[in-house]
């Protein structure tokens, strides 16, 4: 039986440009996806890449104690892929911090065991 | 109390001028910030795309920050948190308080003001219905929702798709909301492409353009929104009306250039960009006050605040060691067809250094076009552009040569 080939419109974000580009599965391609619509060569990377494993650099915070403010911001410090943002969101949000925190510190090592660690994006000092 | 420079506003245009003040040699340097911490809006933004131009790597907006406040404490800067200022005038006296000091009047040989900008409320876009909680200022909600730690609400209407509805769209679809749609009262978003695919397609988050919030539903809590497809002359258009149940209300409605401090001091201001005319060392009509950043026309990137305020500073340091600029030849620039505004307004061309940046915004998308500036009518410089956006703030860098002395209006326009 035939598999159906996939195909995908998406706006390329390489540049301001935007160009609307057709990403479409293809057996003759060396890559194995034919792109349309992009005005240069990079348009052709991000979209293949968008179809086949996209990823995410995810941003939020985690619940912190004895500091100033409530909450404390972190990311990812590399990108994940993009289906494990919402199971990364809920490992993140089970943290609690104490402070002092030292923007960079690692608050979560080798989330989902993807490799991706979460840091801290900001210090916070230990309020007396 | 004495200093050579005051810098009224801590957020990162006063933290670039300060620093670079104090590189170029100014001595006794204050930055006077009314939050309880330096950084300004940066530090609730905490999504990451911040610093590619200025420090070739993307950082989140506490990171961007931070970085900005270690060099100010290197750099010994005083600073004073908690401090509001009331009043500046002509004579760069500033009266501000604090409960620490009380009512303190500081003379300064200059002053930069780097104030900001704040929303645009429910008040300035006149919304018919109730005046049910509910309805926040996105980027109330998200200072509430990132660095406060509360949810604002569960299902969600933002009306406006400029950068902080879009950002603020995915954090709550992040957080656990339903983000039902986003309405757009022009016929293009006004953010980034880049936001509009990594903050609403990414979570499947509509957006509808040429659409109007035109009823709030509820009492005490918001309850429902109406939105309604508007015509070309923005009127609602009959039997377009789609009504979402929802609890909250985020409005994304445009930032205003917080300037009442300087029109108190009496700086002449630009009704285009709503902050002071500038010349091209960032220098206001009244000798010896600068401004910098989002106080002077509203950018959509902090690289280009920090850029811009470092010219402000240098030029404030300068103006201390009493290097003045040279008034004797002065420029105006002008916006022709297609561009909403130019800054700065003057150039004093015997004090541009060896190029002139001219920033501005178009007025409407634009497909390969050129920017034309203009010399007294005659063209001395254009460049391609395969797109425009009024989303998008454009630069022009012209080599001094190019502009020559005699010329009493540059222009620039869209062809």
């Amino acid at each position: 039986m035939k598999e159906t080939l996939k195909e995908k419109e998406m706006i390329c974000i390489v540049c301001p440009i935007g160009c609307h580009i057709n990403v479409i599965e293809s057996n003759e391609s060396e890559d194995g996806y034919e792109v349309e619509g992009n005005k240069c060569p990079r348009g052709k990377i991000y979209g293949i890449k968008e179809i086949t494993s996209p990823t995410r650099v995810v941003s939020t915070t985690v619940s912190i104690e004895n500091a100033f403010l409530k909450r404390l911001p972190v990311k990812t410090d590399n990108p994940v892929p993009k289906e494990l943002i919402f199971e990364c969101m809920k490992v993140i949000n089970e943290v609690v911090v104490k402070a002092p925190v030292k923007v960079g510190d690692i608050i979560i090592e080798n989330i989902l065991d993807t490799g991706v660690n979460i840091v801290a994006t900001r210090s916070m000092n230990e309020i007396k | 109390m004495n200093y050579d420079i005051v810098v009224v506003g801590g957020g990162p245009a006063g933290l670039a001028a300060a620093i670079e003040s104090r590189k170029n040699g100014a001595e006794s340097i204050l930055v006077i910030e009314r939050d309880r911490e330096l950084g300004g809006i940066l530090q609730q933004c905490i999504h990451n795309g911040f610093g590619l131009v200025v420090f070739k790597e993307e950082l989140t907006g506490p990171e961007y920050a931070e970085r900005f406040i270690d060099e100010l404490s290197r750099e010994n800067i005083d600073y004073k948190l908690d401090t509001m200022v009331l009043e500046i005038n002509k004579d760069k006296q500033i009266l501000a308080m604090n409960t620490v000091d009380g009512l303190v009047n500081i003379q300064a040989k200059a002053i930069v003001l780097s104030m900001g900008c704040r929303e645009r409320t429910r008040g300035s876009i006149a919304i018919p219905g109730y005046r049910p909680a509910g309805v926040f200022n996105a980027g109330t909600a998200q200072r509430y929702l990132n660095m406060e730690g509360y949810m604002v609400g569960k299902r969600v209407v933002i009306l406006g798709s400029g950068d902080i509805g879009l950002i603020m769209a995915r954090r709550m679809t992040l957080e656990g909301a339903k983000v039902l749609v986003v309405a757009e009262l022009m016929p293009f978003s006004g953010g980034l492409t880049r936001n509009i695919v990594q903050c609403l397609d990414d979570y499947d988050i509509p957006l509808k353009l040429s659409h109007a919030v035109t009823d709030i539903k509820g009492r005490d809590r918001v309850e429902g929104v109406v939105i309604q497809k508007i015509d070309e002359n923005f009127k609602p258009i009959p039997g377009t009306e789609i009504e979402y149940e929802c609890d909250t209300l985020l409005l994304s409605v445009g930032l205003i250039p917080e300037n009442e401090l300087s029109k108190g001091a009496g700086i002449e201001m630009d009704s285009k960009t709503s902050g002071p005319v500038v010349f091209e060392s960032m220098e206001t009509s009244i000798e010896g006050i600068f401004a910098c950043g989002n106080v002077v026309h509203v950018h959509d990137i902090v690289d280009f605040v920090t850029e811009e305020s470092r010219h402000a500073g240098k030029a404030a340091a300068k103006f201390v060691l009493e290097v003045k600029a040279d008034n004797n030849k002065i420029i105006e620039t002008e916006a022709l067809s297609g561009i909403g505004y130019i800054v700065p307004q003057k150039v004093r061309i015997n004090s541009v250094d060896d190029k002139l940046s001219l920033f501005m915004r178009v007025r409407s998308v634009y497909h390969d076009a050129k920017l034309s500036v203009k010399a007294d009518g005659k063209e001395i410089y254009s460049v391609k552009k395969m797109h425009l956006a009024p989303g998008e703030m454009e630069r022009i860098d012209i080599k001094k040569e190019l502009i020559g002395e005699n010329v009493g209006k540059l222009t620039v326009e869209v062809i």
